[in-house]
């Protein structure tokens, strides 16, 4: 079931939570939510659901204005990023909770119960109080209460926020998996770009209450509508009006009339990849993202002098010039890119 | 406290500690244990006759009818009114709720005498604001049970309200959110989700309500007369007998009285404990 919203606005006293927001979620879709907080990601994901109600715009579900509709009867399932567990029920009584609602005779709920549990992988915790799971347990319980009643959509607001780091890899991957099985139309609100872009087709990104662009992951980082968005999808360093990505800044030894001349602060090696921190002569700090194998080839110490010079970079002056500036310049044609930018920058 | 504990302290620890439970427990002992050991050993000093014997005289047994049906009246009444307020007052935030949250306290800070007395004023049939309409309808408030239900329901009202009201903050809203996503309607929701969550803070304002119903005295002194056989609850049956240097009486009905509060908080205890199993 496909889900648009027309139009939404919310605000809560002087806060304008939801400007003018308008989307489009395909059926079947994985659509993440992605903004920082406070950017009316969340009140958007709870408005589809009606846990918000809107001051004005619609909300269609499978092209019904299902605005007035109680939440109760939207048939959405959601997931809360503290689980909202119903902490005097069992698990078993947790998942088929819904089912209970809807009068389903015992046989039955047993059944989907039990199915859904062997699905997120509680199967054997059915007695089990949400006080006696770990976190990421009952996120997973959570998940098989909201599918037990087979939601048209399933809305999840931050639902891997209140993890710690290896849980939550793992919860995705098994998110995306589910939702490959599934193919219910999903939404979730999430403030880490990684993880959007890890898990979901199609990122949403919103800042102060709008949209700022729509699309895929790849569009979203190649062609970046605006300065926001492109810091918010990845690191960038900026360099008077341009923006250039740690990966797209080249750093050499033997300055020429397209590098700045820095001097190097401080060397990380995260791994495989290492980051060189430099100041330019105009104070600006910048770093670059290089691999081991360019650092031992340069053989850079703290201290000393380099030159950067960016492979491409990005200006967002005036609103329809954002990628004119070699930002889709393809790998074999580098050097128009470079022209341009050096000229600029 | 461990044994281990205790070893890792130093001295003055174990001296500050042992001093602090000689103060606490010496502190009960004195104020609350020994009074209620000597009614025991006053009730019984003459054998189980005379206490049993003024407690079931016709006079005694109405008295401890007429407190129990105060409970039974006065304590659901609260109970499904304390729940509501409370709702109002966490989940329905307006301007008037500051007023109600100070207009509830009114019965812990008033003197039960004044609010009997205020009652007396509302309804007396001589020239109180209610009690000439209500006595031409045939409903005769003082003197009799009705005022003394009134009565018992203001001393009590604010208990289930102000015990509901923390745990209601506690729980927030999301596992009610979470049903309503389930296709829980409001009824539904209230039923299975959030009374189950608030329960214990309900029944310990219950048990509360309870005990202050059965053991109100100067209020429904004023509203009821205090007619022997009539409308005399327990606490006034006492009052009475030791009046009138009956102490068998005054003692057994005391130690009765007693008893149902211990029976209320052990009931309490005995579900919590259930419960927690």
């Amino acid at each position: 079931m496909g889900i648009s919203v027309e139009g939404a606005n919310k605000s809560f006293g002087d806060f304008q939570a939801l400007d003018d927001v308008s989307i489009e979620v395909p059926d079947g879709s994985l659509t993440a939510l992605l903004g920082p907080s406070g950017s009316g990601k969340s009140t958007l994901l709870r408005a589809i659901a009606g846990l918000e109600t809107l001051d004005g715009g619609r909300v269609l579900i499978d092209g019904e204005d299902v605005s007035k509709k109680p939440t109760q009867k939207r048939e959405v399932g959601f997931v809360f990023q503290h689980y909202a567990a119903f902490k005097h029920m069992t698990v078993y009584e947790n998942v088929g909770f819904g089912l209970k609602i809807r009068k389903w005779d015992k046989a039955k709920i047993s059944d989907r119960v039990h199915e859904l549990l062997r699905l997120v992988q509680l199967d054997g915790l059915a007695g089990r109080y949400p006080s006696q799971l770990s976190g990421g347990q009952r996120q997973r319980m959570a998940l098989a209460r909201a599918l037990a009643v087979e939601p048209q959509v399933l809305l999840l607001d931050e639902p891997f926020g209140a993890l710690d780091a290896k849980v939550r890899k793992d919860l995705r991957t098994w998110l995306r998996h589910l939702h490959d099985e599934m193919h219910v139309t999903t939404i979730f609100v999430t403030h880490d770009q990684e993880e959007a872009m890890d898990v979901a087709g199609q990122l949403v990104v919103m800042n102060e209450g709008r949209v700022e662009q729509s699309g895929t992951a790849d569009d979203l980082y190649e062609h970046p509508a605006n300065e926001f968005v492109m810091s918010f999808v990845g690191e960038v360093n900026r360099l008077g009006d341009h923006f250039v990505r740690p990966h797209d800044m080249e750093v050499v030894l033997d300055p020429d009339d397209r590098t700045q001349e820095g001097l190097v602060q401080r060397i990380v090696t995260l791994g495989f990849e290492v980051r060189v921190e430099l100041v330019l002569s105009d104070g600006t700090e910048v770093w670059a993202q290089l691999t081991r194998a360019e650092l031992q080839r340069l053989e850079l110490r703290e201290g000393q002098i380099a030159y950067l010079r960016p492979i491409q970079a990005k200006s967002f002056n005036g609103s329809s010039s954002s990628d004119s500036q070699g930002a889709s310049t393809p790998p074999g044609s580098q050097d128009d890119g470079e022209a341009e930018v050096s000229a600029a920058v | 406290m461990s044994s281990a504990s205790g070893r890792s302290h130093v001295g003055s620890g174990i001296v500050s500690r042992w001093s602090l439970r000689i103060l606490g427990l010496g502190f009960l002992a004195l104020l609350l244990v020994a009074p209620l050991v000597i009614i025991f050993f006053e009730t019984f000093k003459d054998g189980i006759s005379p206490p049993l014997d003024a407690i079931t005289s016709p006079n005694g047994l109405h008295a401890l009818k007429l407190s129990l049906l105060m409970v039974v009246i006065a304590v659901p009444l609260n109970t499904v009114f304390g729940i509501a307020c409370a709702l109002l007052l966490v989940r329905h935030k307006w301007k008037a709720n500051a007023l109600i949250d100070s207009v509830i306290n009114l019965p812990f800070a008033l003197s039960p005498v004044v609010i009997g007395l205020a009652l007396y004023l509302l309804y007396s049939t001589n020239g109180g604001w209610f009690g000439p309409t209500l006595a031409e309808a045939g409903l005769e408030v003082l003197f009799s049970v009705p005022g003394m239900v009134l009565a018992s329901i203001f001393v009590s009202l604010p208990f289930v309200v102000r015990e509901t009201v923390p745990v209601l903050q506690e729980i927030g809203t999301e596992q009610e959110q979470a049903a309503s996503t389930l296709g829980a309607n409001g009824w539904q929701t209230f039923w299975r989700i959030t009374l189950p969550s608030i329960r214990w803070g309900v029944a310990y304002g219950v048990v509360l309500t309870t005990a202050r119903v059965l053991g109100e005295f100067g209020a429904v002194t004023i509203v009821s007369g205090s007619i022997s056989g009539k409308t005399e609850t327990l606490p006034l049956f006492v009052s009475k007998e030791f009046e009138r240097f009956s102490e068998p009486g005054a003692y057994g009905a005391s130690l009765v009285l007693a008893l149902l509060a211990l029976t209320t908080l052990l009931a309490m205890n005995l579900l919590k404990r259930k419960e927690d199993a």
